[in-house]
């Protein structure tokens, strides 16, 4: 396995689903890169390709249904887009790990927390299970779960909401994996609690040096943890760059819109309001920029091929508009 | 870090039990479980030992006896009730006089012996079939289920009356005694026409398990596909499983009564419960207590085992209420 390059590098990613209406194309071009310890949040609409382009990560697309007809994926230089499952699960936990939106469908209703836990060390630690149980306390502990040797034999139904994604952390951090994807970590949890994960996740990732793609709908979150922010549209990265960057100025409408769209920071909210319209129809992608139908200043390219580039509004800040510069340059974007 | 206080455990007193110890605990409180579990060793240990008993009461299943028997009327038995007496606690079989209690004993034996091994092996090689099919899905499970389908479409019965003689004669001819070798040939049966009803059951289980999120989560760990189904499936299978295995027991109870009927079942001399319930239809006007023992026998082992199955269900799921 060769050293060189970013940690995770994800490039042009394209992801189809046959299904029985048709090709769903999830994911359309998708690319970012991911360095040690950075997180970067990934931010959409529900159904814009979030939770795909994790599950194209970790290589657990249905293989049944799912193609990557284009694009690669490769961490430390290893591609992963077609690689052997045999080797793939070398990874899988020990590398690159993934804590679920709801832990109570995560975890296996019938097993206990503890070996759900020690799984992680049995599986791929190669270890026996007193010592898995020890390392699996321990990692419990580590996470914040009080009194974890007297829990140990618990069911997961015995845990509250925030126990259960600590649970589900420690099983995925077991290994100390280098990168680690959240989708959607807290979406199912109380307000306090879903600050206290976050902090959670942070502390570990400083600890660790794990890099972190966070995928989340709650731009308060999004705030205080990530260093980038990707705004993905229809399977694709509208805009892609610093945190505060983005939040003072957006170069993208869509962007634009998604901030306007949430009434206060810390008000809660479980999806976020839309803006007019909605996405385009997987099934069939419009030509063009995706965006474009509900774009309050969409001018003649936008309406065909090919989709507009990639454009530098400042280092490390990139939007797919044709109208970057203007937006970033803080042209008002009339409803 | 400050942790948010666990939602205080409606279940404190079970803490730190593992399932097993979880699932023997509420047994125990269980009074119906406690007294249909008693009944159901009594039965295996009676089963067990019905030769020591029955020459410790000085009865035998095999041994002809004319003078219970009422040559005037046909060698019907000679006193009411079967002629029941001190010799004969439960009367004599009619035209033979062999002792109905000694052969309700052993014919617990036999009975029990098939039911047991057949659903053991049924369990077996159903879950097996289903998991693969559910779980591998595609090509696997067109064929697994084509399968299924054909088998379950057969003309069991019929099937049975034919091919009888020619298995029966392949295991005496590998050495077995006839009617031994008729209790193979029913195990292979229920197990051969048994399977498909579990496999299907089980299949519909995994389609759905496997769509859930844990399996996925599993997956993402880097489990190998023999861990996810044997660590993760196969233990959210136990209720439908002990649901089927209550289920059948009596079912093959009464398909070997049915057997016997037709005469393809346990041969002469072997008694079994099916191949009673079967001989002493015939005699049920003349002699209705024939048809009574061994018919409240079935009875009672089927119902200890429909209320052992559900406590033992119940007792298996963590989620279900206090310990
Ligand atoms: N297995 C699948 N088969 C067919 N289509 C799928 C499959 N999984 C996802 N899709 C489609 O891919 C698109 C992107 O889905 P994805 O789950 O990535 O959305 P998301 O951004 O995670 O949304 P949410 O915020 O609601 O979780 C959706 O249109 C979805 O219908
Ligand atoms: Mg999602």
């Amino acid at each position: 396995m060769s050293d060189t390059g970013p940690l995770l590098e994800v490039r042009d990613l394209h992801v189809r689903f046959r299904t029985r209406d048709g090709v769903v194309s999830a994911v359309n071009g998708m690319s970012f890169t991911l360095d040690a310890g950075e997180t970067i949040a990934i931010l959409g609409e529900s159904g814009s390709g979030k939770s795909v382009t994790a599950q194209a990560i970790m290589g657990i697309l249905p293989s049944k249904t799912a193609t990557i007809p284009q694009g690669s994926i490769r961490y430390r230089g290893t591609e992963l887009v077609g690689l052997r499952e045999r080797d793939y699960r070398q990874l899988r936990g020990a590398k690159i790990a993934m804590v679920f939106q709801d832990a109570l469908s995560a975890l296996n209703p019938v097993t206990s927390v503890g070996r759900q836990v020690s799984e992680m060390f049995r599986v791929r630690g190669d270890m026996s299970r007193r010592q898995a149980k020890a390392a699996a306390i321990e990692v419990m502990s580590h996470v914040g779960i009080p009194d974890p040797a007297r829990r140990f034999n618990d069911y997961p139904h015995q845990f509250s909401g925030g126990m259960r994604q600590r649970v589900m952390i420690a099983t995925m951090i077991a290994l100390r994996p280098s990168v680690l994807i959240a989708d959607e970590p807290t979406t199912a949890l109380d307000v306090t609690v879903q600050a206290q994960i976050m902090d959670l996740l942070k502390e570990l990732q400083r600890e660790t040096g794990t890099g972190l793609i966070l995928i989340t709908h709650d731009l308060g979150v999004v705030a205080s943890v990530a260093d980038r922010i990707a705004v993905m549209y229809a399977g694709r990265v509208m805009e892609q760059g610093n945190v505060d960057e983005i939040y003072q100025r957006q170069a993208n409408p869509y962007t634009v819109g998604l901030l306007e769209s949430i009434p206060q920071i810390d008000e809660r909210v479980g999806r976020l309001p839309a803006i007019p319209g909605l996405p385009p129809n997987l099934l069939a992608v419009p030509p063009g920029c995706p965006y474009h139908l509900r774009c309050a200043m969409p001018i003649d390219p936008c309406f065909e091929d090919p989709a507009p580039p990639f454009t530098q509004v400042a280092p490390g800040h990139h939007s797919m508009c044709w109208r970057a510069e203007e937006v970033y340059a803080g042209e008002r974007v009339a409803r | 870090m400050s942790a948010d206080t666990a939602v205080p455990a409606p279940t404190v007193e079970v803490a730190g039990l593992s399932l097993r110890q979880l699932a023997w605990r509420r047994l125990r409180r269980d009074r119906g479980a406690l007294i249909a579990g008693t009944v159901l060793i009594l039965v295996f240990l009676i089963a067990l030992f019905a030769p020591l008993i029955t020459s410790m009461i000085g009865i035998n299943p095999y041994d002809f006896d004319a003078t219970a028997l009422d040559p005037s009327k046909g060698s019907l038995p000679a006193g009411p009730w079967g002629s029941m007496s001190w010799e004969h606690p439960l009367g004599v079989e009619p035209l033979t006089g062999r002792d109905l209690l000694a052969r309700l004993l052993y014919g617990a034996r036999v009975s029990l012996f098939i039911a047991v091994t057949s659903v053991i092996i049924t369990a077996i090689v159903g879950t097996v079939v289903g998991i693969i099919a559910g779980y591998k899905g595609g090509r696997w499970d067109t064929v697994i289920g084509r399968g299924t389908d054909l088998l379950l479409a057969f003309p069991q019965i019929l099937m049975l009356i034919a091919l009888s003689p020619v298995i029966t004669q392949r295991l005496v001819a590998m050495g077995l005694a006839p009617d031994v070798a008729r209790v193979f040939y029913l195990i292979i049966v229920f197990v051969f026409f048994g399977w498909p009803y579990l496999a299907r059951l089980v299949r519909g289980q995994v389609l759905s398990l496997r769509e859930r999120e844990f399996v996925e989560a599993s997956v993402a760990i880097g489990a190998p596909t023999r861990r996810i189904l044997f660590k993760e499936i196969l233990p959210n299978l136990w209720a439908p499983l002990i649901v089927y295995v209550t289920i059948s027991m009596p079912t093959i109870i009464a398909a070997e009564a049915t057997l016997a009927y037709l005469g393809v079942g346990i041969i002469e001399p072997t008694p079994s419960w099916g191949k009673m319930l079967a001989d002493s239809v015939r005699f049920f006007t003349v002699v209705p207590s024939y048809l009574f023992i061994p018919g409240t026998a079935l009875f009672i082992v089927v119902f200890a085992f429909n209320v052992f199955g559900d406590a033992v269900r119940d007792a298996l799921d963590p989620r279900a209420g206090r310990g």
